[in-house]
């Protein structure tokens, strides 16, 4: 590696850092994008440039191929559709890690060069990597709801003898470097890996999973880099790591669960406490479009909570609307965020950004919670665990402890949902059958839509 | 590069990560995750030494397939947070709902 390349390395080192300080505002994080995006196109060109590279035919083609596939990709995605595109991009640059160490590895072991440093950081690599990409595929799946499977009984045993095995591997690896068998073991043993620690999480567990998927290709890059001596790909791979665990930490606390507790224990099942029936009997007041438009003309404040259901009903256009339209009565609109709300971090702030709802109207959690109680109607949209008191109430509920929103206390609650179904936790939620709450079952967008016209009728 | 340094490297890039994340708004953390993860695609420079090496066919053609999956990583990731932050950014006085005329708002009804 010659000293322009080095000094590449160090401009494109330079432009991620400043990159991701400038994605820390809405006002200059696409000039923060753009910034990451040069970086890597020096560092693309400095490393083409480099008398290391000595035939083009293959880059060239992979190069134009990946780069079709990406836009295609990024260009068609739906913003609904989101946590899905970025799991499997986290996966695609996992995989990517992992070819490069095993490449790397083979070479070595052909000219006898493999030195301890780069054997064992190729086994790093390859465990990471495997592990990331087919955890990041079953987390596609989940996302898409086209995968169901959640494991089988004994699967515990399982991965601890894989990550046994893994271990063993590693260490073949490093101490017989003439036969690259072990590596090839080793990536099959965390490609199973990933499958069998992804699949049981599920459901609200989502945010955690992707956050820690994120944090580990950015690892796997890191390996990578000890493989290859590089340090760009040690700088940047960081600097993805960090910041993939920080959002992992974030999701944790938000849920008041710890993360080998989303890792390894089943997801919180309703057992024990009080039955549906209990909490739901004759206390669930059912209300029309036409009945929340009253409410709503003669309101000052309304708050909307949305939640996944917002984004299975697509209804981030019709909430704009319904919006709009209050605020030409001069009704004031928020909308109150919960950390977890929705399928991965910022979820629900994307699908209202796509709306156009400005993102000042969207508060966090610890912002809006003392208003609630000036707010005279606040409208739970597809939203159920974050909202339901019982976290705050019952020390012995599954959700106990976890920080929500206390939208029991405005004035008036309008629960919009399908049905009385219980969310992940799988714990009937009391909000529905309280004084001061009424459902409108239904599609979230459809009911929005009916209470828009419903008011403007008025 | 000396082992030692490289480990150096990588802690402090850790701590600058972890400094320069904590500040992000829970606004921005989808296009924060998006962002950073085609940042993680970096791993496309060995992808490109690997398959450029001339080492035997075997190496190229692994070398090929890491340069095919993290260019997707990294053109997809930038163009999609470019959609993302896109929406975010605030609203001038002329409010055109077809952004700047890219076609970038999927789904508007």
């Amino acid at each position: 590696m010659d000293d322009w390349t080095t000094l590449g390395y160090l401009a494109a080192a330079v432009l991620f850092i400043l990159g991701l300080k400038r994605l820390s505002r809405p006002r200059t994080a696409v000039r923060g994008n753009q910034f990451g995006a040069t970086g890597m196109l020096i560092a693309v060109v400095v490393t083409l440039a480099d008398n290391s590279i000595l035939s083009f035919e293959w880059i060239v083609g992979g190069l134009v191929l990946g780069a079709a596939v990406g836009a295609v990709l990024a260009v068609r995605v739906q913003m609904t559709g989101m946590p899905e595109l970025v799991a499997l991009f986290n996966g695609f640059g996992g995989g990517a890690s992992v070819l490069v160490a095993a490449a790397s590895y083979v070479e070595a072991s052909d000219l006898d060069t493999a030195t301890a440093r780069l054997s064992a950081a190729a086994a790093l690599a390859s465990i990471i990597g495997a592990l990331t990409f087919t955890g990041s595929l079953i987390a596609f799946g989940k996302l898409q709801e086209s995968l169901r499977w959640s494991g089988f009984p004994g699967m515990r045993i399982v991965s601890v003898t894989g990550a046994a095995a893994a271990v063993v591997f590693g260490i073949l690896m490093v101490v017989d470097a003439s036969n690259p068998l072990w590596l090839w073991l080793l990536v099959a043993v965390g490609a199973v890996l990933g499958v069998l620690v992804v699949s049981p999480i599920g459901g609200a567990d989502m945010p955690v999973v992707i956050a820690l998927l994120n944090s580990l290709s950015g690892m796997a890059a890191v390996a990578a880099g000890f493989v290859l001596d590089n340090s760009l790909l040690i700088i940047a791979g960081s600097l993805v790591g960090a910041s993939g665990l920080i959002l992992t930490q974030i999701m944790c606390v938000a849920m008041n669960r710890s993360l080998p507790a989303v890792m390894f224990s089943p997801a919180p099942s309703g057992a024990g406490g009080p039955s549906a029936d209990d909490v739901y009997a004759g206390k669930v007041r059912s209300t029309s479009a036409d009945d929340v438009a009253m409410l709503l003309e003669s309101a000052e404040r309304v708050a909307v909570v949305p939640g996944y259901g917002l984004a299975v009903a697509q209804a981030q256009h019709a909430v704009r609307d319904l919006a709009r339209r209050l605020e030409e009565r001069g009704t004031e609109v928020v909308f109150g965020i919960h950390p977890v709300a929705g399928r991965m971090p910022g979820h629900m702030n994307v699908l209202l950004a796509e709306a156009e709802i400005s993102y000042e109207k969207l508060i966090e959690m610890d912002d809006i919670n003392p208003t609630f109680e000036q707010t005279d109607v606040t409208i739970v949209l597809g939203a159920n665990d974050v909202v339901n008191p019982v976290a705050r109430t019952d020390p012995s509920s599954p959700i106990a402890g976890m920080p929500i929103l206390d939208v029991d206390k405005s004035g008036v609650v309008v629960v919009i949902k399908r049905s009385l179904s219980p969310g992940f936790a799988g714990i009937p939620n009391p909000l529905f059958a309280a004084d001061n709450s009424m459902m409108l079952f239904g599609d979230g967008r459809e009911a929005v839509v009916n209470i828009t016209k419903a008011l403007q009728q008025i | 590069m000396d082992l030692l340094v490289a480990v150096t490297l990588f802690v402090m890039a850790v701590f600058l990560g972890v400094e320069l994340i904590t500040k992000v708004p829970p606004t921005l953390h989808t296009p924060l995750m998006s962002g950073s993860n085609a940042i993680s695609g970096i791993t496309i420079v060995g992808a490109l030494v690997a398959a450029g090496a001339d080492h035997r066919t075997f190496t190229t053609v692994l070398g090929f397939a890491a340069v095919t999956l993290a260019m997707i990583n990294v053109v997809g990731g930038f163009l999609v947070t470019h959609r993302m932050l896109h929406m975010f950014r605030p609203k001038r006085r002329r409010d055109s709902p077809a952004g700047d005329g890219r076609g970038e708002v999927a789904g508007e009804s």
